[in-house]
């Protein structure tokens, strides 16, 4: 480690860094809102401390080079055995949302579909690959990596794109394999093979960190993931309230820290404030969409560049989008962590992923929900980019339609890719839809 | 005598401008139909003066406006989606539910409508123009057939070519290349048609066809499209006396729902 750069990074982001982003969060806590509160409850209180909060990540991320180990992983890996270590953690996805959000991703794909990659591929690839090749990012600068950490428990892009990264930073990847689950319980043998896998990287991952894994702080990065996912959960379920008190489109904004700043305690505490407000809401009788008349269900990916759009549409015609199979997915496997287990447990939470199992089991998921949290329709958002998520939704359609008797929808875009999202259609399509919701 | 007008529906589609007046009971007394025009603000305005002077001052008569170029219907009471009106027009029609394909100028729908005339589920056409009536409208600009002759000249021939590209520009092109390779006429209008109704028929599929079949849209007129569909689905195709009318009368129907209503 060189001091200096470990000094650098202090100062810049411990001290200057931790400061200049306090007080921006306090001048956007007094900004007027940016999305319609004729319709829409004003945002959340927490939303400027989340900013502040990832805008931190971001900035540590620009200050790692000399002082601290990078890691590259992939959204479902086991980032308790990276923060054991102290690696610096950066998922390609969420980086690549954020570019979504922030309107850039379609500019930054295309540097990497004029370097050959297909516009066939998953958007969250081509956003990654492009901002590597170009340099091109919302965030001021991405760190290099030192490890690449991908996990197949969501698709088999990230065996070919983490491959890419690795061939271009020349650093070692580690992959772990996660056998699909097609039955209600993965096979013993699978856990097996996953627990192995996570106990043969084990080395590796010190080799590149530069030091021995701790079993005392894995065991508490364990349990700080677990307690961050617990209170994830419990807040999506406080929309089973009617009204709602936050919407499908909050919790999209407000998932960043659960994604990549699993394993903090400062994660922890944004999630139990978030909580607190969350029941302030409901203690209030505050609900996200201010006239909620009917409340549907969200499937697949959000469509990143068009939430506020999507958010405002929707409320304005009285509709509150309040639970998703998408965001239920980083909370649905916190009870399966055991931090006095760490590697069976991690075992068991990363085989089961709503996307390393069968569209039957997405169906049941969603039709739980709609039991759960009284919901009157769903819209099953298409997404051209990611095929796990999009293949078996014309037969969940047709199912939630016939056998529990809702309407659903399904909507063609892209999670990242402006370009496959056509607004004149989608408002026809969304307005029949609400049409059939009746008064 | 000037007809008697209690509620109006206005449907501006991609391709054509419809607009319907019903009485008290639900009746058309009064229609008129013309090509969407770039201008929709105007185009409207002028439309609406066409109905005064058919049927007299128009303030304070409720409006419906739908179609894609509804929102521009600054005049309007309400806006309502074309399926919503498509299905309560053809109800009203025909007085029975069932699987209505709409086939316009530059979308297509199915509707699954249920005994009450209310919407059980739709789907549109993807992204794109195929499937839809610009299909066969590039087709006949390109091969110089008329649009309204494209019908029988299709059924009059006897071979049919298999036309792959359901893509509105890829079709034209592989058209170009059968001609170039001395393919007649008739297979090519042939093929074209069945290219165009199998895309329908996918959708159908989407939905699941409950008998009757409706169809409604420009299209009807044309033959070949109403008697591959027969072919391709085996159920008797139904049509209502107005097939292009449904949306805007569907729209009048609402708009006579909304009299005595605060913003109707
Ligand atoms: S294909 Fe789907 S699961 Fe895979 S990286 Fe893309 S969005 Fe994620």
């Amino acid at each position: 480690m060189n001091p200096i750069a470990s000094l650098r990074y202090h100062w810049n982001v411990n001290l200057l860094g931790r400061a200049i982003l306090r007080w921006q969060r306090i001048r956007a806590q007094r900004r007027p809102p940016r999305w319609d509160t004729r319709y829409l409850a004003p945002p959340l209180k927490v939303g400027a401390r989340m900013k502040e909060l990832v805008g931190r990540h971001w900035l540590a991320g620009r200050y790692t080079k000399g002082c601290r180990k990078v890691a590259w992983v992939t959204s479902g890996a086991p980032v308790e055995l990276l923060k054991a270590l102290d690696f610096y953690v950066l998922y390609p996805e969420n980086h690549a949302a954020i570019c979504g959000t922030a309107r850039v991703a379609v500019e930054i794909a295309s540097e990497a579909e004029s370097a050959g990659y297909s516009r066939d591929l998953c958007s969250y690839a081509r956003t990654d690959i492009g901002a590597v090749l170009s340099g091109k990012t919302p965030v001021g600068r991405l760190p290099r990596p030192d490890l690449l950490l991908a996990c197949t428990n969501i698709c088999q892009t990230v065996l070919y794109w983490y491959r890419v990264l690795a061939h271009h930073f020349r650093v070692p990847l580690v992959l772990i394999d996660t056998p699909f689950v097609y039955t209600e319980e993965a096979a013993e043998h699978a856990v097996r093979y996953v627990r192995r896998q996570l106990e043969e990287a084990v080395p590796l991952l010190e080799k590149a960190a530069g030091k021995r894994l701790n079993e005392r702080r894995l065991r508490q990065a364990a349990l700080l993931s677990k307690r961050a996912s617990e209170l994830w959960l419990e807040i999506l379920q406080r929309c089973r309230h009617r009204p709602a008190p936050i919407s499908v489109f909050d919790q999209f904004v407000q998932m960043a820290p659960i994604v990549e700043m699993r394993g903090e305690p400062a994660t922890v505490d944004f999630y139990a404030t978030m909580l607190r407000e969350v029941d302030e809401r409901i203690a209030g009788g505050m609900g996200a969409v201010r006239n909620e008349r009917k409340r549907v269900l969200w499937d697949n990916l959000p469509i990143w560049y068009r939430l506020r759009y999507l958010a405002e549409f929707l409320a304005r015609r009285g509709v509150a989008v309040v639970a998703s199979t998408y965001t239920n997915a980083w909370g649905e496997l916190a009870p399966l962590i055991d931090p006095d287990e760490p590697f069976e447990s991690m075992a068991r939470t990363y085989i089961y992923p709503i996307l390393n199992r069968g569209t039957g089991h997405k169906l049941a998921t969603m039709k739980r929900m709609v039991e759960e949290y009284q919901l009157n329709g769903a819209i099953l958002h298409s997404d051209r980019s990611c095929k796990p998520y999009s293949i078996g939704q014309m037969d969940q359609r047709d199912r939630l339609i016939r056998e529990v008797g809702i309407p659903a929808l399904l909507l063609e875009a892209d999670h990242n890719d402006s370009r496959a999202f056509a607004e004149e259609q989608v408002a026809t399509r969304l307005t029949a839809f609400v049409e059939m919701l009746g008064e | 005598m000037n007809p008697t007008c209690t509620a109006l529906g206005l449907d501006v589609g991609a391709a054509t401008t419809k607009i319907v007046a019903v009485d008290p009971e639900g009746s058309i007394t009064w229609h008129h139909l013309e090509p969407t025009e770039v201008k929709i603000e105007e185009q409207v305005a002028r439309v609406l003066a066409q109905a005064r002077a058919a049927i007299g001052p128009l303030g304070g008569l409720p409006l419906v406006a739908t179609g894609y170029g509804r929102r521009l219907v600054r005049q309007a009471t309400r806006r309502v989606t074309e399926i919503t009106c498509h299905a309560r027009g053809i109800f009203r029609e025909l007085g029975h539910g069932g699987t209505l394909v709409d086939i316009g100028g530059q979308d297509s729908k199915v509707i699954a409508i249920g005994p009450r005339g209310e919407v059980l589920d739709f789907v549109m056409n993807d992204k794109c123009a195929a499937g839809t009536g610009r299909f066969l409208e590039n087709a006949a600009r390109r091969l110089g057939v008329p649009l309204e002759r494209m019908g029988t000249e299709a059924l009059a021939a006897t071979d049919e070519v298999s036309i792959s590209s359901t893509c509105t520009v890829f079709a034209e092109s592989e058209v170009v290349s059968l001609i170039a390779h001395g393919v007649d006429l008739g297979p090519i209008l042939r093929g074209l048609h069945r290219a165009l109704v199998r895309r329908i028929v996918a959708m159908v599929r989407t939905v699941g066809l409950t008998p009757p079949l409706m169809l409604s849209g420009g299209v009807v007129r044309n033959l070949a499209i109403r008697q591959m569909l027969e072919e391709e689905t085996g159920e008797r195709v139904v049509l209502p006396r107005h097939p292009q009318l449904m949306g805007a009368y569907g729209a009048a129907l609402l708009a006579l729902e909304d009299r005595g209503r605060p913003n109707g």
